[in-house]
């Protein structure tokens, strides 16, 4: 890997600071960047780490009832921290990679990616979570934006993420062994205000929501509400790992499963 | 981009090494401070034979640089073992045959260790899910799994005999 300056600020001021060189990048936990480096796929001037900021840490409640998750935390900690107040989010956080993985990957660092296959977005998107950065917050359901895409600008940092508790919710990811990726992965969330299913790992352009079966299962919270419904293949993926009629048949089954886990 | 002092405490011992910002923390931990027990398998954090314990918690140190462990306690499968002999592990990955070829067996046993600290008493499916981090093409897992399950019932048996 080619090589680069590193910077391990304490405060989220000299983070952005540091990282308004060029070609500077963000460093969360390492575990998509540090691949990529090694294959010279990313090569940055300059790594800026997250992990020594304090305020980017743990998970917290809010008085309104919603957690706020720190942009540096890890998915382990995710998983053992939010368990209580919202066991759909933990259960995900529990399954993401392997153990080495959730004890070095971040949220802030998943979200920021925003792989296609990835667990994080589901969550935020199927929860409706509000993605929190050092210059403002940006609604999930304008934050991703395609393949690796966001609305992040360069150099903006993900400081934390706020994710309103829904009455259910539950995460349903079929997974890819090797890479340990959701091939197909749904999050299905109820609030008073209706339901929210967000489905990872299947389109072509990342992560969204199945608005078709959002209405049948606002309208009545069961797994046969569903029935009927199906995604166009056209735009899901293929690959030798499933075509793409087989990811839009399992979005359907997955959606189901996450209702009847969930109610 | 020059070398940068890091100060890591390895199996007990505290050294202050030089390291580029690019250097992975296994290669720091193999070519600088000589412990060869973490492998290099995958180098791509697939395989998990370069497996530590990084401020208790299991960590591929082939995917961390050295610099992030600046500061950090380290455990290598060198000091898993103690003074007065192998560790209850290393003796049930013998006992049960827990290995083959014998690459994976470090990264094995160190994610064990800390497998069994935070799960003393593992159902044999959490055990599995518990390693899923740690690829083994030799054994099939199978007799990892009774080693791991062995060594667990073992360490519970001393445990109550202390009490």
């Amino acid at each position: 890997m080619y090589n680069f300056e590193f910077e391990k600020p304490a405060t989220i001021a000299d983070a952005v600071a540091a990282l308004g060189a060029e070609d500077a990048q963000a460093l969360g936990g390492g575990q998509t960047l540090l691949p990529t480096m090694k294959q010279r796929l990313a090569m940055p001037t300059k790594l800026v780490s997250l992990s020594g900021i304090g305020e980017m840490q743990g998970v917290c409640s809010n008085n309104d009832g919603s957690l706020s998750i720190g942009g540096a935390t890890t998915h382990a900690t995710v998983a053992a921290e939010a368990a209580a107040q919202y066991p759909a989010l933990a259960d995900l956080a529990s399954h993401i990679g392997d153990p080495a993985v959730r004890n070095r990957g971040t949220i802030g660092g998943s979200l920021a990616n925003n792989d296609p296959a990835a667990c994080y977005p589901a969550a935020a998107l199927g929860s409706g979570a509000t993605i929190v950065t050092n210059a403002r917050e940006i609604a999930a359901d304008d934050y991703f934006q395609g393949l690796f895409t966001t609305a992040l600008e360069e150099g903006e940092i993900i400081t934390g993420v706020r994710f309103p508790v829904p009455e259910a919710a539950n995460y349903q990811k079929f997974l890819q062994p090797a890479s340990r990726f959701a091939l197909v992965g749904v999050f299905v969330a109820k609030f008073a205000d209706g339901v929210r299913v967000a489905v990872t790992g299947a389109s072509e352009d990342g992560v969204f929501r199945w608005s078709e079966a959002e209405q049948a299962l606002s309208a009545s919270f069961s797994p046969e509400a569903v029935n009927g419904l199906q995604v166009d293949p056209a735009n899901m993926m293929g690959d030798i790992h499933g075509t793409k009629e087989y990811r839009a048949h399992l979005i359907g089954v997955l959606t189901k499963r996450a209702v009847a886990a969930a109610s | 981009m020059g070398k940068q002092i890091i100060t890591l405490t390895v199996n007990g011992e505290k050294h202050e090494v030089a390291a580029e910002p690019r250097e992975l923390l296994v290669h720091t931990l193999r070519e600088t401070l000589k412990l060869t027990g973490p492998h290099v398998g995958c180098e791509t954090s697939h395989c998990g034979a370069c497996t530590v314990d990084i401020d208790g918690k299991s960590v591929k140190s082939c995917t961390m640089f050295a610099a992030q462990a600046d500061g950090a306690e380290i455990t290598t499968i060198e000091g898993i073992a103690t003074p007065d002999g192998m560790h209850v592990l290393q003796e049930m990955f013998r006992e049960h045959h827990g290995l083959q070829c014998g690459f994976c067996t470090p990264g094995m046993i160190t994610r064990a260790y800390r497998l069994l600290q935070e799960n003393p008493n593992p159902t044999e499916e959490e055990v599995r899910f518990g390693i899923a981090g740690n690829l083994c093409r030799c054994t099939g897992y199978q007799n990892i799994v009774k080693a791991i399950l062995a060594a667990a019932a073992e360490l519970n048996a001393s445990k109550e005999a202390a009490q």
